[in-house]
C-alpha cells in the first residue's frame, strides 16, 4: 500500500516537473518581451531592465533561469498581471475557491442523481424504466452545455423569474472574502441579513450546477448502471442470493461495494472534463472563478496571468485525479496489486 | 419472489430526496420576503468601467453616469425638466449686467463624505471651490499634472483664456472674473464636469505623498460616498447621511458593470437590475412590450447632421448644398437607421431647448425641387462626390453608412453619384480636420443645455480654426448673431439672435440636421424618481424603492 502511495507521489512529481518545463518555455514562445512575461510589468525602462533582468536570472544559463523560476512559483511570486498590475497568486487564489465550489456541488450533485437512477436502471424488471433513464442520459450527454446552460436560463431565469442569470451573490449583500467559499464566508461575516444572503447564494448556484452536472451525471448513469449489472450477475452474488440474503442486504454488501468501483474510477477520469466545461459554465454564467478570469486573460493578452492559470489549472486536475485513484485503492484491494503508478 | 424488494427502496429513497430538492429549490426561490436592505439598494447595470472618479479628466458618458452626479456637486445645476440653471452648492448666484464677472453665496453646511480614507474637519468653503478651478486652470497647482493633466471639457470651451481672476471674498463668498462676456458661463458651470473637489483632501494627499488618489478614491459632498470600485465588475457607493440636502432615499447605490447589451437587459428582466442604462434599439421595442418596465424617453441633446466641405466645389455654392438638402429622406432614415427612435430635424438646435422656435425652417423631401436648382445651376448633369460616414456608433448616429446609403440612393436619382467613404475613427478624425472631404455624415451631443453649446462649436469662424466646424463655412453675420446671444443675459433677447442664427443655416446649407436621436431610460415599476439628465449623468438622489 505504501509502495503504491509512493509510485503515485513520484508521478505526480514527474507531471509537475513536466508542466512547469512547458509554463517556463512560454516565457519565450509568447511574443512579447521575455523578461515582461516573466515579471508581468511592461514597458520596462532601460535603468530598471538590468535590476531586473539580474533578478529574473535572464543572464544565466536557461537551467538557472529555470530554477530560479521554480523557486518563485514556491515561494508565491508569480508576477504580476500586465492589465492591472496586481500580483497573480493573489488573484489565483482568490479566484480559485468559486471554481473548487461550483465543481464540488456539481459532483456531490450529479452522484445524488445519478447512483440511485444507474441502480433503477439496472434493474431487469422494468424494461421501459432502464431505456427511459438511459435516453434522458443520451440526450443529457450529447446536449451541448452553453446550449443547455441558454436554455435553462431562457426558461427558469428570463421566463419563470425563479433564478438570477449571473454572478455568485447579488451585489447588495457585502461579504467580506475571507475564505473565498462563499457560504463560509457568509456564515462567518458579522452582518445581520445572514439567512437572506444564504438564500441568495443558493438561488445563484442552482442553475450552474445543475448546467455543470449534466455531463458527470449522465456518465455516472451509464457507469453505474454497467457496472451494477456486471456485479448482480456475478456467481457470488447469486451465491449469496441462495444463502438467503435480502435483496437489501445483498445489494448493501456486495452490489454497492463492488458495483460502485469503477464509479469511483469513472470520476477521477472525468475530472479534468468537469473542469474544463466548469470553465464554459463560468462564461455564461459570470461566475467569478478561475474560469472566466483565465478567459478574460486571455482576450486581453495578459501572458503572465495565463502562465498562472495554466498552472493551477493542471494542477487541481493532476492532484485530483491522483487522489480519486488513491481513494480507488483503498476500496479495491486488487488495485493495490498493479504497482506502477498511472493516469 | 423476495420478500424486500432493494430497487423498491431505493425507488422511495429516490423520490424523497427529490421531493426534498424540490421543496428546497422553492423555499429558496421565496421573493416576498425581502430585507430593508433590498428594499435601500439600488441597482443600476451599466455598460462600462469608468476610467477615472473624477469627471473633470474626461468626456465619456460612462464614467459621468458612474460618478457625478453620485460623489460630488456643482456649483449650479440644470433643472432636467426645464433644461434653467438652478442652484447647488451656491445657493445664489450673482451676474454682473456686463456678463463678465460671477459671484457665487455658497451654502455653509455642505458637508463632505466621511470614509476610512478621510475624515473630514470643515465643511465646504470657498478653498474647496478655488482649489478645483486651479487645479484646472493653474499648470503650477501641485495636482494640475495629476491623471494625465488633461481637461478636455474645460480645454474645448477655452476655460484658461476666459477666466481673468478667482477671487475669494469670503470663507462662503467666491467671485469669478471673466476676460470676455460670455452668457453661456453658468450653463457650463452646471455641467457634470464642473465638480467641487474638497481642499482639505487634497492636502492630506500632499502630505502621504499620495496625490493619484484623489481621482481613484473620491471624496465629495454628493448624496453617495465612494465604498468599493472592482474594475469590469461593480462601484458600490453608501448614502451620505450628512447631505446639504437631506439624506438620500436609498442606502446603497450599485452599479453593475456589464458590458454586454443582451445580458444587461436579462438582467434588467430578472430584477437584478433595477434600471438599465442605454438600452439598445433593438432591444426597445422587446422592453415597451413588458407591463412591469417603465421605459421613458427624451429627446437628448443632440443632432446627427450632413456637412458639406465648403472649401471644395461644387459645394461652395450656396445653391448645390440647398439643392441636396432636398434629397434627404429624413423618415427614411429614422426608420432604417435608429429604428424610429429618433425625430426628424429640422433645425441644428434639439426641440427640447429653450431656444428652439417651432416654425423656424421648413425641410422638404422633394427631388423636382433638387433637379431645379442643380440645373438653375449648371449641373443638370448631375456630378460625382464622396460622402463621408464615421465608422463608429454613436446615440446621435448609430449607423453612418446605413444612413450614407439611403442618401446614396437618392442622389442617384437626381443625377448625383455619390461614393461612400469611411476609415477607422482615428484616421477619419483626422482627415476630416485636413478638410480633405466633400460631405460628412457626423453629429453631436451637446454638454450642457445652453443652445450656444451647438452654434459655436460647429459653425462659427473660430471653430473653422480649432476643428470642430467640419464645414469650413464662415459667414460673419452667423458669427456676429451668436456673439451677440452671447454677451445677453436675457433669454428673451438671445433667443431671438439664435432664430436668426438658424435662419442663417437654413439660408446657406452648410450642413443639413437629418435627427434628433431619442435617449431611453428604463426602470422597473417599483422604482421612482430616477433623475435622468439629457445633458448628463444619471443621479439617484431623491429615487425610491418600493415594491408594489
Amino acid at each position: 500500500m505504501l509502495n503504491y502511495f509512493y509510485r503515485k507521489l513520484s508521478l505526480l512529481f514527474f507531471i509537475t516537473f513536466g508542466v512547469t518545463v512547458f509554463v517556463f518555455s512560454l516565457n519565450y514562445l509568447f511574443p512579447t518581451d521575455v523578461l515582461s512575461n516573466m515579471s508581468g510589468i511592461t514597458n520596462i525602462n532601460e535603468i530598471d531592465y538590468d535590476v531586473i533582468a539580474q533578478k529574473y536570472n535572464l543572464n544565466d544559463s536557461v537551467f538557472t533561469q529555470y530554477f530560479g523560476f521554480v523557486g518563485r512559483l514556491l515561494d508565491g511570486d508569480w508576477g504580476v498581471s500586465f492589465i492591472n498590475g496586481t500580483s497573480i497568486f493573489n488573484q489565483v487564489f482568490r479566484v480559485l475557491p468559486a471554481t473548487i465550489e461550483l465543481a464540488i456541488y456539481a459532483l456531490l450533485y450529479s452522484f445524488i442523481i445519478a447512483i440511485p437512477l444507474g441502480i433503477l436502471a439496472s434493474s431487469d424488471k422494468h424494461p421501459w424504466l432502464d431505456k427511459s433513464i438511459l435516453a434522458l442520459s443520451i440526450i443529457g450527454f450529447s446536449m451541448p452545455i452553453f446550449w443547455l446552460a441558454l436554455l435553462l436560463i431562457l426558461i427558469f431565469s428570463i421566463g419563470l423569474g425563479w433564478f438570477p442569470t449571473s454572478g455568485r451573490l447579488s451585489l447588495i449583500y457585502n461579504i467580506p472574502s475571507s475564505s473565498g467559499f462563499l457560504f463560509l464566508d457568509i456564515l462567518r461575516s458579522n452582518i445581520d441579513y445572514k439567512s437572506e444572503a444564504l438564500a441568495d447564494a443558493f438561488k445563484h448556484l442552482v442553475l450552474p450546477t445543475f448546467v455543470l452536472a449534466a455531463y458527470p451525471t449522465t456518465v455516472l448513469i451509464r457507469t453505474t448502471r454497467q457496472s451494477m449489472k456486471d456485479v448482480m450477475n456475478t456467481s457470488y452474488v447469486k451465491a449469496a442470493k441462495i444463502k438467503g440474503l435480502t435483496s437489501g442486504q445483498l445489494l448493501r454488501r456486495h452490489g454497492l461495494r463492488n458495483g460502485l468501483l469503477p464509479v469511483i474510477q469513472m470520476l477521477g477520469i472525468h475530472f479534468g472534463t468537469v473542469i474544463t466545461l466548469a470553465i464554459v459554465t463560468e462564461v455564461i454564467f459570470a461566475w467569478p472563478g478561475i474560469g472566466s478570469w483565465l478567459v478574460d486573460a486571455i482576450h486581453q493578452r495578459d501572458y503572465p496571468a495565463i502562465q498562472g492559470g495554466l498552472l493551477v489549472i493542471s494542477g487541481m486536475v493532476f492532484v485530483a485525479t491522483i487522489l480519486f485513484d488513491l481513494l480507488y485503492m483503498i476500496f479495491d484491494p486488487l488495485a493495490r496489486r498493479h504497482g506502477h503508478g498511472k493516469i | 419472489m423476495l420478500k424486500n424488494n432493494p430497487i423498491k427502496n431505493i425507488e422511495h429513497i429516490a423520490r424523497y430526496s427529490i421531493a426534498a430538492l424540490f421543496c428546497l429549490t422553492l423555499a429558496a426561490c421565496g421573493k416576498n420576503n425581502q430585507s430593508e436592505l433590498a428594499q435601500k439598494t439600488l441597482l443600476y447595470c451599466s455598460e462600462g468601467s469608468p476610467e477615472t472618479f473624477n469627471p473633470q479628466l474626461v468626456t465619456s458618458g460612462t464614467t459621468i453616469d458612474a460618478v457625478s452626479q453620485q460623489v460630488y456637486n456643482r456649483l449650479v445645476k440644470i433643472n432636467p425638466k426645464t433644461g434653467l440653471v438652478i442652484s447647488d452648492l451656491a445657493r445664489k448666484v450673482i451676474v454682473s449686467e456686463d456678463a463678465m464677472r460671477y459671484r457665487f453665496y455658497l451654502r455653509k453646511d455642505a458637508e463632505f463624505h466621511t470614509t476610512e480614507y478621510f475624515k473630514p474637519t470643515r465643511s465646504l468653503t470657498s478653498e474647496d471651490v478655488l482649489f478645483s478651478f486651479s487645479r484646472i486652470l493653474h499648470l503650477d497647482n501641485s495636482f494640475n499634472a495629476v491623471g494625465g493633466g488633461d481637461y478636455p471639457f474645460f480645454s474645448g470651451m477655452g476655460f484658461n483664456t476666459l477666466i481673468e481672476q478667482i477671487i475669494v471674498v469670503d470663507d462662503l463668498t467666491i467671485e469669478f472674473r471673466l476676460s470676455e462676456p460670455q452668457a453661456s458661463f453658468l450653463a457650463n458651470m452646471a455641467t457634470d464636469f464642473a465638480v467641487i473637489l474638497s481642499a482639505e483632501y487634497a492636502q492630506q494627499l500632499i502630505k502621504a505623498d499620495k496625490k493619484e488618489q484623489i481621482d481613484q478614491l473620491p471624496i465629495g459632498t454628493g448624496p453617495f460616498k465612494f465604498s468599493q470600485y472592482k474594475r469590469d465588475h461593480y462601484i458600490r457607493y453608501y448614502a451620505h447621511k450628512d447631505y446639504w440636502d437631506g439624506p438620500p432615499q436609498l442606502e446603497q447605490v450599485i452599479f453593475d458593470i456589464t458590458p454586454n447589451n443582451s445580458n444587461r437587459v436579462a438582467k434588467l428582466l430578472t430584477e437584478e437590475c433595477d434600471v438599465l442604462g442605454y438600452p439598445s434599439s433593438a432591444d426597445v421595442e422587446f422592453l415597451k412590450q413588458k407591463p412591469n418596465i417603465k421605459l421613458n424617453q427624451s429627446v437628448a441633446m443632440n443632432v446627427s447632421y450632413w456637412a458639406f466641405n465648403t472649401n471644395v466645389p461644387p459645394f461652395d455654392n450656396a445653391n448645390v448644398r440647398k439643392a441636396l438638402s432636398y434629397v434627404v429622406d429624413r423618415q427614411a432614415i429614422i426608420d432604417a437607421v435608429y429604428f424610429k427612435h429618433a425625430e426628424p430635424a429640422s433645425t441644428l438646435l434639439p426641440p427640447s431647448s429653450w431656444a428652439y422656435t417651432e416654425a423656424n425652417t421648413e425641410v422638404e423631401l422633394s427631388l423636382e425641387k433638387a433637379k431645379a436648382l442643380l440645373k438653375q445651376e449648371g449641373f443638370e448633369d448631375g456630378f460625382e462626390m464622396d460622402i463621408w460616414a464615421m465608422p463608429v456608433q454613436r446615440v446621435y448616429n448609430p449607423n453612418a453608412s446605413k444612413m450614407a446609403e439611403i442618401l446614396q440612393q437618392n442622389l442617384a436619382k437626381i443625377g448625383v453619384t455619390a461614393n461612400i467613404v469611411t476609415y477607422n475613427w482615428g484616421t477619419f478624425r483626422k482627415k476630416l480636420a485636413q478638410g480633405e472631404h466633400d460631405s460628412v455624415l457626423i453629429g453631436w451631443s451637446a454638454d450642457n443645455s445652453d443652445p450656444d453649446n451647438f452654434y459655436r462649436p460647429l459653425l462659427s469662424c473660430a471653430a473653422t480654426f480649432s476643428g470642430s466646424n467640419r464645414t469650413a463655412w464662415c459667414d460673419e453675420e452667423y458669427d456676429e448673431s451668436i456673439y451677440n446671444a452671447l454677451s445677453s443675459a436675457d433669454p428673451v433677447v438671445r433667443k431671438q439672435y439664435y432664430d436668426q442664427a438658424e435662419r442663417l443655416i437654413f439660408e446657406n446649407s452648410p450642413l443639413i440636421p437629418i435627427a434628433h436621436a431619442l435617449r431611453y431610460q428604463v426602470h422597473h415599476n417599483y422604482i421612482s424618481d430616477v433623475e435622468f439628465n439629457p445633458y448628463g449623468g444619471i443621479g439617484f438622489f431623491q429615487t425610491k424603492k418600493g415594491k408594489n
